[in-house]
């Protein structure tokens, strides 16, 4: 299935497709695949049969990877819980903590731009009787911490606001709120999901109570995560979401996925290993693309901060050229969009929305999620691509075309179906 | 969701790409969708006066490849047909032709809503020279 192409300027070959999608999911590093393969073959055994080998084995690969999750963000081992990933973690935190705090209150803030594992969760709950408030964002992503202050009263229970956006890839000031949130005595949840192995996560220093991790983004296994629940200072409590045998201190039964399990500590041992020289290699590219991209093109707009935001992260604008025909013009290129058609609603991105970007800007959308296995050359043949298709769909656009006649598109009416 | 190869190529190789001057009198203009919904379409025909017969067509197009190939096959349809043939293209032929999924037949009733646009501008341009002689002879010479 992949071609081979050989890029003019570069010694490195590069195969077909290419894979700029990190943000939705990572391929599993080899390494980590090694590791895991064990505990699918002979080492087989349940962590919880405590009375023989196999079960032995596979309880100490869980704590040694309980104790590589912990290292990665400065926590204590026992402060690391399992789960089937970040979706069932943000649940578990969510609504884990409105129940066990009932009594003090029913109040939970968020952010708009949350994912929608914490937006469902917590329209859930509003169903139940909690009240929450979705704190907007500025044009620059990210939530005014004023806002917060005031949000805050004395119903609150909650604060959950992720530490990096899986579309914008920016990064909410998480020190700044845990730290409101301390002093107010709110417990401060961080979907991390898309920050931890990419930028430094200390839950100590940054004052974090609760954090959703997953493996998937990390170059682990998909079906597999941990939910940190803070022991000391405060001690957090979350009532469980799943019954059944009291696994994980009683706050996640289940069997353990104890492969999967392996696969998240080896991917957080290699993250902690290889952030600081993979982040600035990788910073180093997605600046590469973005200078190629932003030099040949007119009319491009990048969405969010550009200062506090992953290293690997690139949202675009195109004006005049719509996402979904970008996306079928460099078709050898895995990327996503903003654009409602590239949507299973027809909604454009509610993220993009709530920046303030124009609905126009908001279909016109690319995510580039750039990863450990990117190269420059890679880079170098994707931002021709990039350019070369926006250039052809805009020789194909009305819009370009009234741009270019100095029309306003923003006083047009438009006769929309 | 992958595309028909009807779709990708239309995409890849889209047929009358390009702009007809809207100010002449032969020629009708539609102009639909909005940029807030990711569609706008851009369809003009240029109609000989005395059979009435679109002689040409041409589109632009802001939207997915669906939208793209539903406009540009518009284009293809509408040229040979009278005005009065024009106006019998139904959205489903083109999804039909198209093989275009139920998320996207919205492109095909937006392209059937262009080339009715299109269509009616040039129908109010006629009834409007027909209502001033002295102006169309003035522009004879178009």
């Amino acid at each position: 299935m992949s071609a081979t192409v050989s890029n003019n300027g570069n010694h490195n070959d590069i195969r077909l497709p290419i894979y700029m999608d990190n943000h939705a999911t990572t391929p599993v590093d080899p390494r980590v695949l090694e590791a895991m393969l064990p505990y699918f073959t002979d080492r087989f055994g349940n962590a919880a049969s405590r009375n023989h080998q196999f079960g032995w084995l596979a309880e100490e690969a869980v704590e040694t990877a309980r104790e590589q999750i912990a290292k990665l963000v400065g926590a204590s081992a026992k402060e690391i819980i399992f789960t089937s990933g970040a979706t069932e973690s943000d649940n578990l935190a969510i609504k884990g903590v409105a129940e066990m705090y009932r009594e003090k209150g029913n109040h939970i803030i968020t952010a708009v731009t949350e994912h929608k594992a914490v937006l469902d969760t917590c329209k859930r709950l509003e169903k139940y009787g909690y009240r929450v408030t979705y704190l907007p964002v500025m044009k620059d992503g990210l939530i005014d911490l004023d806002d917060l202050k005031r949000a805050i009263d004395d119903k609150t229970i909650l604060v959950t606001i992720m530490a990096a956006n899986n579309e914008i890839g920016v990064l909410q000031p998480v020190a700044e709120i845990a730290s409101i949130c301390r002093e107010r005595g709110v417990l401060f949840h961080s979907d991390a999901v898309q920050a931890v192995g990419k930028v430094p996560i200390d839950v100590n220093q940054q004052n974090i109570d609760l954090m959703s991790i997953t493996a998937h983004k990390i170059y682990g296994p998909k079906g597999v995560g941990a939910l940190y629940v803070r022991r000391k200072n405060p001690r957090v409590q979350v009532a469980p979401i799943i019954d059944g045998g009291g696994h994980e201190r009683g706050m996640r039964s289940g069997t353990l996925n104890v492969p999967g399990i392996v696969g998240l500590g080896k991917a957080c041992e290699l993250c902690m290993q290889d952030m600081p020289q993979e982040s600035k290699r990788i910073s180093a590219l997605r600046d590469r693309l973005k200078d190629k991209i932003m030099g040949s093109l007119d009319e491009v707009f990048i969405n969010g901060s550009l200062e506090h935001r992953l290293p690997n992260n690139l949202n675009i604008s195109f004006a005049y050229v719509e996402g979904e025909s970008l996306l079928m013009g460099i078709n050898d290129v895995a990327v996503s969009s903003g654009s409602a058609c590239t949507s299973a609603t027809l909604e454009p991105s509610y993220v993009l929305k709530a920046l303030g970007t124009g609905d126009d800007l908001a279909h016109s959308s690319i995510r580039f999620g750039l990863g450990r296995f990117n190269t420059q050359a890679e880079v170098d043949y994707v931002a021709e691509r990039v350019v070369e298709t926006v250039n052809r769909l805009r020789e194909l656009s009305p819009l370009y075309e009234m741009a270019k006649e100095g029309i306003d598109l923003k006083k047009v009416a438009w006769a929309a179906e | 969701m992958a595309y028909s190869d009807k779709v990708l190529d239309h995409y890849t190789n889209p047929r009358n790409v390009g702009s007809l001057d809207k100010n002449s009198d032969q020629v009708g203009t539609g102009l639909v969708g909005a940029p807030e919904c990711g569609d706008v379409m851009k369809l003009q025909i240029k109609v000989n006066p005395s059979t009435q017969i679109i002689e040409e067509a041409k589109f632009k197009t802001f939207g997915c490849g669906s939208a793209i190939a539903s406009s540009s096959l518009a284009t293809e349809w509408v040229k040979g047909k009278t005005v009065d043939e024009a106006l019998q293209i139904k959205n489903t032929d083109i999804v039909k032709e198209l093989s275009l999924p139920p998320v996207k037949i919205h492109c095909s009733v937006l392209a059937e809503d262009a080339i009715r646009a299109a269509i009616g501008d040039w129908k109010k341009k006629q009834a409007a020279n027909s209502a001033a002689p002295v102006a169309v002879e003035a522009k004879a010479g178009n």
